[in-house]
């Protein structure tokens, strides 16, 4: 009976390259803390590392998908969500995962998030929101905190920032949540729920940059930078608008949105099969 | 009088979908533009009837990203496109090149720069379709002059593609996207169709950039158990990003060469009337017809005169080129560009030979007439 228990707990080093250790990331980022819930959920939903596909972007983010003992792609900056459109309706027998930054999901990949919502093919997505450009050297990005110093905001942050999930919401995807890294297992329990929907998932994963992003703010540790982010800081860059959707207040984490929306492939193999039998 | 079911009549772009979908082309992602559009049009129509996916995307950075992913999945992609959008896919375009998934992209130019002449038929886009995207990359590029032309190379580019692992990009113009012309299929029904070489081996351990001699590594279908890593920075054999010299070099030099390597089953060329010409005209696409009629129009005035039409741009067929053009006093070099391919003409020819463009790219094709004057002006130069 023991051993049947032991048999079925996770063991990180199985869905793992060890051999490419060590890895990349700074003491403290929130990344590594990202990558071990999805593997977790991986692990708990028994799917097989063979038949999984994790398509990444560029950035810190795009960059811990090599670490997955799976078929890893680490593709353009922006375009993960774009690659895996075309591997998901080339391959639909794959479980394609794709991870993504605030930078690669938001700036230069919007206009491919907000279609792959609206399409609602059954992808994953993953969007490790550091609030910053990490791989570059902690650029502003869209999703940075008002006033936050960066190294293209020298003078403190002055944009107004980006809700991914409503943006999302907006967009039409059919499963939307968000948690911290600080909570990994009800950030694995999320990643498990947002796999298992028939549709485009999208989880938004509050994590941190300790190296370029912490330091230059005096944000402490990695978890008091998340709670930071959580806390809601930064919907005050909105100023005195107070319309609903950016009304100040913390970010609400779990499950946000889940919809019975039609999945994109499916609905194109029956729509034309219909079509072609008239 | 019985039908041939096998001649059909055909526009340029519908053709180069038929062709695409015989060579087995089960997925295609695009973003509409004129005048490559009905190419788009064709294959939704045409992709769901053999249990294909057409896909139109958000832009031409996602249907390139689409082609590659599909591709990498296992399945035959296409994308096409013309003059703006070819621009926005240059980057995934490298990403292919250098990760070795094999895909083909139809250019079907328009005139440039910029929105340019989205109606009006050019070929500016020749050293972009070797140099757009950034470094130095392998580059293959072929271009058609008819429709049956079309969908012949089509096939051919994805059969190349396939055997060299690498985007192969088909170039041509507004003209012969949307000439309707007759296509005799019977030309095409014994045709070869080439698939990549898939690894068979499950062993951990599997380098996906090992090179098995031929300078063409083996691919892992994903699924099949291999687990290999995909990326876009430079890559050792087990597909893991390195900076360490020797391997680079050991990578550039594989993936450079290795079309290199296989010039014989690349190069296609066209060559009439060389083997006494004192003119040699060098023309490519559209432009090649309106050569050939120069040729014989030179001919019917006592002037040697000859065609040297190479279908495979890029690579250049250089020693198939040096020797149509070895004995030569003149090569005249139309195109519908400011001078493009003349300067891997002027780089090739011998000292003796004299280059001249005819450079005529202001919305209309160059007639055989406007090469005849110039070949009448240089000639009486001498
Ligand atoms: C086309 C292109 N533009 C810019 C870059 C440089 N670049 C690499 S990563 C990155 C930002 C990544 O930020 P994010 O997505 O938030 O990821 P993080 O590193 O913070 O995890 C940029 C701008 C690039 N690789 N490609
Ligand atoms: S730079 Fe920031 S995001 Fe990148 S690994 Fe270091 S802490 Fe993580
Ligand atoms: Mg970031």
């Amino acid at each position: 009976m023991m051993s049947d228990v032991a048999q079925n707990q996770f063991n990180i080093k199985e869905y793992i390259r060890q051999d490419l250790f060590p890895h990349f990331m700074c003491p403290g980022c929130g990344h590594g803390i990202a990558l071990r819930a999805l593997l977790n959920a991986v692990h708990d939903l028994d799917i097989d590392k063979n038949k999984l596909a994790v398509v990444s972007g560029i950035g810190c983010s795009g960059r811990v998908g090599a670490y997955i003992d799976a078929n890893t792609f680490h593709t353009t900056h922006g375009r993960p969500l774009a690659f895996a459109t075309g591997l998901k309706l080339a391959r639909p027998d794959l479980e394609v995962i794709v991870i993504t930054g605030d930078g690669d999901c938001l700036a230069i990949g919007g206009n491919h998030m907000i279609h792959a919502c609206r399409r609602n093919l059954n992808l994953t997505c993953l969007m490790l929101n550091n609030e910053v450009y990490g791989m570059t050297g902690g650029q502003v990005s869209p999703t940075t905190s008002m006033d936050r110093f960066t190294t293209t905001t020298q003078y403190g942050n002055y944009e107004p920032v980006f809700d991914a999930c409503k943006l999302a919401e907006g967009a039409g995807a059919g499963f939307i949540g968000r948690e911290m890294t600080l909570q990994t297992p009800a950030l694995r329990d999320l990643i498990k729920e947002a796999i298992s929907h028939q549709g485009f998932s999208f989880v938004e994963v509050l994590s941190d940059c300790t190296e370029v992003f912490g330091r230059k703010n005096d944000l402490g540790e990695s978890a008091e930078m998340v709670l930071a982010q959580k806390a809601g800081y930064r919907s005050d860059s909105y100023g005195t608008v107070v319309d609903e959707p950016f009304k100040p207040r913390g970010m609400q984490t779990g499950v946000l949105l889940r919809t019975e929306r039609p999945e994109y492939a499916a609905t194109y193999q029956q729509h034309n099969a219909e079509k072609l039998k008239q | 009088m019985s039908a041939n079911q096998n001649l059909q009549n055909l526009q340029g772009n519908h053709a180069c979908a038929l062709a695409a979908i015989r060579a087995g082309c089960r997925l295609y992602a695009g973003y509409p533009i004129t005048p490559s559009s009905e190419i788009a049009e064709s294959m939704s129509a045409e992709l769901p009837k053999v249990g294909g996916v057409f896909v139109q995307m958000e832009d031409e950075i996602a249907s390139m990203g689409a082609v590659i992913g599909a591709s990498a999945g296992g399945v035959k992609a296409m994308t096409a496109t013309s003059g703006p959008g070819f621009s926005l896919k240059q980057e995934n375009l490298g990403y292919a090149a250098l990760t070795e998934i094999p895909c083909v992209i139809v250019n079907v130019m328009r005139g440039g720069p910029s929105t340019g002449m989205p109606t009006r038929p050019a070929q500016g886009d020749i050293m972009q379709a070797r140099w757009g995207t950034h470094g130095d990359h392998p580059t293959l590029v072929l271009a058609p002059w008819s429709v049956e032309e079309v969908y012949a190379e089509t096939i051919r580019a994805f059969n190349l593609a396939e055997l060299l692992r690498t985007p192969v990009i088909i170039l041509f113009d507004e003209t012969i996207g949307h000439l309707v012309e007759t296509v005799d299929l019977t030309h095409f029904l014994d045709l070869e169709i080439t698939d990549r070489k898939w690894a068979d081996s499950k062993t951990k351990g599997f380098k996906p950039y090992a090179d098995p001699g031929d300078g063409i590594p083996v691919m892992a279908r994903p699924g099949d158990g291999h687990r290999v890593h995909t990326t876009g920075l430079t890559h050792g054999e087990n597909g893991f990003p390195t900076q360490d010299a020797e391997l680079v070099a050991q990578f550039m030099s594989r993936l450079l060469g290795k079309i290199e390597k296989h010039r014989d089953e690349v190069e296609h060329i066209d060559v009439r009337h060389c083997d006494d010409a004192d003119v040699v005209i060098v023309a490519y696409g559209i432009t090649a017809r309106a050569a050939h009629r120069a040729v014989g129009m030179l001919r019917e005035q006592g002037v040697r005169a000859g065609l040297f039409r190479p279908l495979t741009l890029w690579p250049f067929p250089e020693a198939a080129f040096k020797a149509a053009t070895g004995h030569a006093d003149l090569v005249l070099v139309p195109e519908m560009n400011a001078g493009q391919l003349i300067l891997e003409v002027e780089r090739l020819v011998s000292e003796k030979t004299r280059v001249a463009g005819v450079n005529i790219f202001f919305g209309d094709p160059i007639t055989p007439q406007q090469i005849v004057e110039k070949a009448e002006v240089e000639l009486n130069d001498e």
